[in-house]
């Protein structure tokens, strides 16, 4: 009921709720429904593909969070999608059993290459689905507590520790896979993830959690909680004068953030497919934090607009362009920051608004 | 010597824990409620305080004045834990010793303060400024959880009738006038029911009735609070304060009556020979 209202509060929201839940449920439904060769039918590709924009988009809704709330700019918050992915990763590789190509009934196909006899004790358990989905919101969690948020270096640490996570999993001896990740999935809790009703599922599913995700995050920015993270953010040191302990507020919105960014990689994994130590650059978390300067900071849904607009344009420009990407990326980047300080939903706000003028 | 070896024969316990302090255990019993001895603080070599000590008894209304870089503001920064003293002591009735907490500690024990800069939450409204400031447990889970109750309700409508602000409770306090800020701020250290209150120059870009009606306010709050008010202006001072202290060079200077104050002839030298 609270999360109703909290979803009829304003226009944007409501608009932006209802073309996600029409995204999310139209395709799904229309590719179950539909024969192949309907007009209506879209192809395994276009649903994967806009099931991976709305896992970026709660990716970018979980930046926006700390970052547009609560004025921490972490720079690595790629890792804690990257941990989700692989966690889940890990569970689909289990999942392969003896169908890998050196039939090892217990033994990733990698493990087997590198002479390992024995499953390595982290990959216990992963077996299991419900492990592997703790593991997905434990793991993120775990690593953003440790990592301690104060202090003005947050944004250098937090880009250091995702190249150490990248160095790290490219290693072979680590046993993820090193270089190449974990791929060549069958099937997920015991259906073939090639086939349309499960990647229409994953769009489902991927819907889902973004508007669920978004509705909490509504929530907990319109608490005492998330009044007193925005005070942080504009007024750190006089929070402190009211008998708040800071470092606890922002500890806790940084881990709860690093927990959507891990379900989301959980989302991600299964849909395109891989995982490998690539999702830790460096490079990927500072575009999340492109995606949510675009969309507009510190509205929640500006970051999902960002994300998907962003990725979308991507898409297109890496199959005419591929070497341009990162350039028109910074170009953008430069743009917005210098013409849009709110981003494109600030943008459209005001257009809204000289127009009902 | 701290003042509990000297009142109770016994050196006082090392860690103090918050929990007392909860419990409203701030002992008062020998009078003062706010103790600073011998307190010390530099920046690099100079002397911001030097051997200064302050005693403010309960439900007293202090001013303290002094030139520009006398150690005011650098005294409350002590207090309220901000600026840790190269040495000295300060302590919170008999009992509680201030060092040894941090500034949410110390603002949960009982002291508040209200900034020379006026440092509202520009992005917050009126009330909602007001709801944060409001005593209550203030830990993640049970600000996640909260929620105002009638009566808590009733007393930020109160404070906001107090200061004035209760047609604009629902305006961002960005766009406040400089003065409405401070009163903002006053407000703010109503919330939090202190016993002591910090007050740092409350009057600057006030109108003219806007300083008297903060006159009358802080009056009226003497005795229910402990006050320590900073500020500049004399006249207004004299219309508040019964008891004076004038700071200088990071030291107490003197102390008194307003009048006995403004005779001493070295506040005088202070005052006037610090322009030559
Ligand atoms: N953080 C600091 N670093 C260096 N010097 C400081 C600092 N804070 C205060 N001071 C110096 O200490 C002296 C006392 O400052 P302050 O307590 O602000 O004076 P007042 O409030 O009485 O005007 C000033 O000379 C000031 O320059
Ligand atoms: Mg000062």
């Amino acid at each position: 009921m609270k999360l109703i209202s909290l979803a009829s509060q304003d226009k944007t929201t409501s608009a932006l709720l209802t073309v996600l839940l029409l995204v999310s449920i139209f395709i799904p439904l229309c590719n179950l429904l539909t024969a192949a060769d309907s007009p209506l039918h879209f192809s395994a590709y276009t649903v994967s593909l806009i099931g991976k924009y709305l896992t970026f988009a709660l990716l970018g809704l979980s930046l926006d969070l700390v970052w547009g709330y609560c004025g921490i700019l972490a720079l690595g918050h790629g890792a804690f999608f990257a941990l989700g992915g692989y966690a889940m990763g890990m569970y689909l590789m289990r999942q392969i059993g003896a169908r890998g190509v050196y039939g090892d009934p217990l033994l990733p196909d990698f493990m087997v290459f590198l002479n390992w006899k024995e499953l390595p004790w982290y990959w216990f358990g992963f077996n299991n689905f419900g492990f592997a989905l703790l593991m997905v919101v434990l793991a993120p969690g775990v690593l953003a507590f440790r990592s301690r948020v104060t202090g003005v270096y947050l944004s250098i640490i937090t880009q250091a520790l995702t190249y150490a996570l990248l160095l790290a999993f490219f290693r072979n001896e680590m046993g993820f896979g090193g270089n190449n990740g974990l791929t060549d999935f069958k099937d997920i809790l015991g259906y073939n993830i090639q086939s349309e009703t499960v990647r229409s599922m994953l769009l489902l599913l991927s819907g889902g959690a973004l508007i669920v995700a978004f509705l909490v995050c509504r929530w907990i920015v319109s608490t005492k909680l998330g009044r007193v993270v925005t005070a942080i953010r504009d007024q750190e040191s006089r929070v402190r004068f009211l008998g708040y302990r800071v470092e606890m507020f922002k500890l806790w919105i940084f881990v709860f953030a690093a927990m959507l960014a891990g379900v989301a990689g959980a989302l991600y994994v299964p849909q395109v497919g891989i995982i490998n130590p690539s999702e830790f650059s460096p490079l990927n978390s500072l575009e999340i934090v492109i995606w949510v300067a675009m969309g507009g900071r510190g509205t929640l849904y500006g970051a999902i607009v960002g994300a998907v607009l962003v990725n979308y344009s991507k898409t297109l420009l890496t199959g005419l362009l591929p070497d341009a990407w990162l350039f028109i990326l910074g170009g953008l980047f430069i743009v917005v920051t210098l013409l849009l300080p709110d981003g494109i939903v600030g943008l459209l706000q005001r257009k809204l608004k000289g127009q009902m003028a | 010597m701290n003042p509990i070896s000297e009142n109770l024969g016994f050196e006082p316990p090392k860690a103090v824990a918050t929990a007392w302090v909860v419990d409203g255990a701030i002992d008062t019993r020998h009078g003062p409620i706010l103790y600073m001895e011998d307190v010390s603080v530099s920046f690099d070599g100079f002397k911001a305080l030097n051997n200064m000590s302050l005693y403010i008894d309960e439900g007293e209304l202090r001013c303290l004045i002094g030139p520009n870089g006398a150690g005011k503001t650098t005294l409350m920064d002590v207090i309220t834990g901000k600026t840790r003293p190269d040495s000295g002591s300060v302590f919170f009735g008999q009992t509680i010793n201030l060092l040894k907490m941090d500034e949410p500690a110390i603002a949960q024990a009982g002291i508040c303060r209200k900034f020379q800069k006026p440092s509202v939450f520009d992005a917050l409204t009126v009330f909602e400024n007001l709801e944060l400031a409001l005593k209550a447990n203030k830990s993640t889970w049970h600000s996640l959880f909260f929620r105002l109750t009638t009566e808590q309700c009733d007393r930020i409508n109160d404070v906001l009738l107090t200061i004035g602000l209760s047609g604009c409770s629902q305006q961002r306090a960005g766009i406040l006038s400089h003065g409405q800020k401070q009163w903002l701020e006053i407000g703010m250290l109503l919330m939090q029911e202190p016993k002591v209150m910090l007050v740092d120059e409350p009057i600057a870009g006030m109108t003219h009735q806007e300083i008297e009606r903060t006159a009358e306010l802080l009056l009226s709050l003497q005795g229910k609070h402990s006050l320590v008010v900073v500020e500049h202006d004399m006249e207004f001072v004299r219309s508040i304060a019964s008891k004076v202290t004038v700071l200088h060079e990071g030291t107490v200077l003197t102390e008194g009556t307003m009048d006995e104050v403004q005779n001493d002839p070295r506040v005088i030298q202070v005052y006037l020979g610090g322009s030559c």
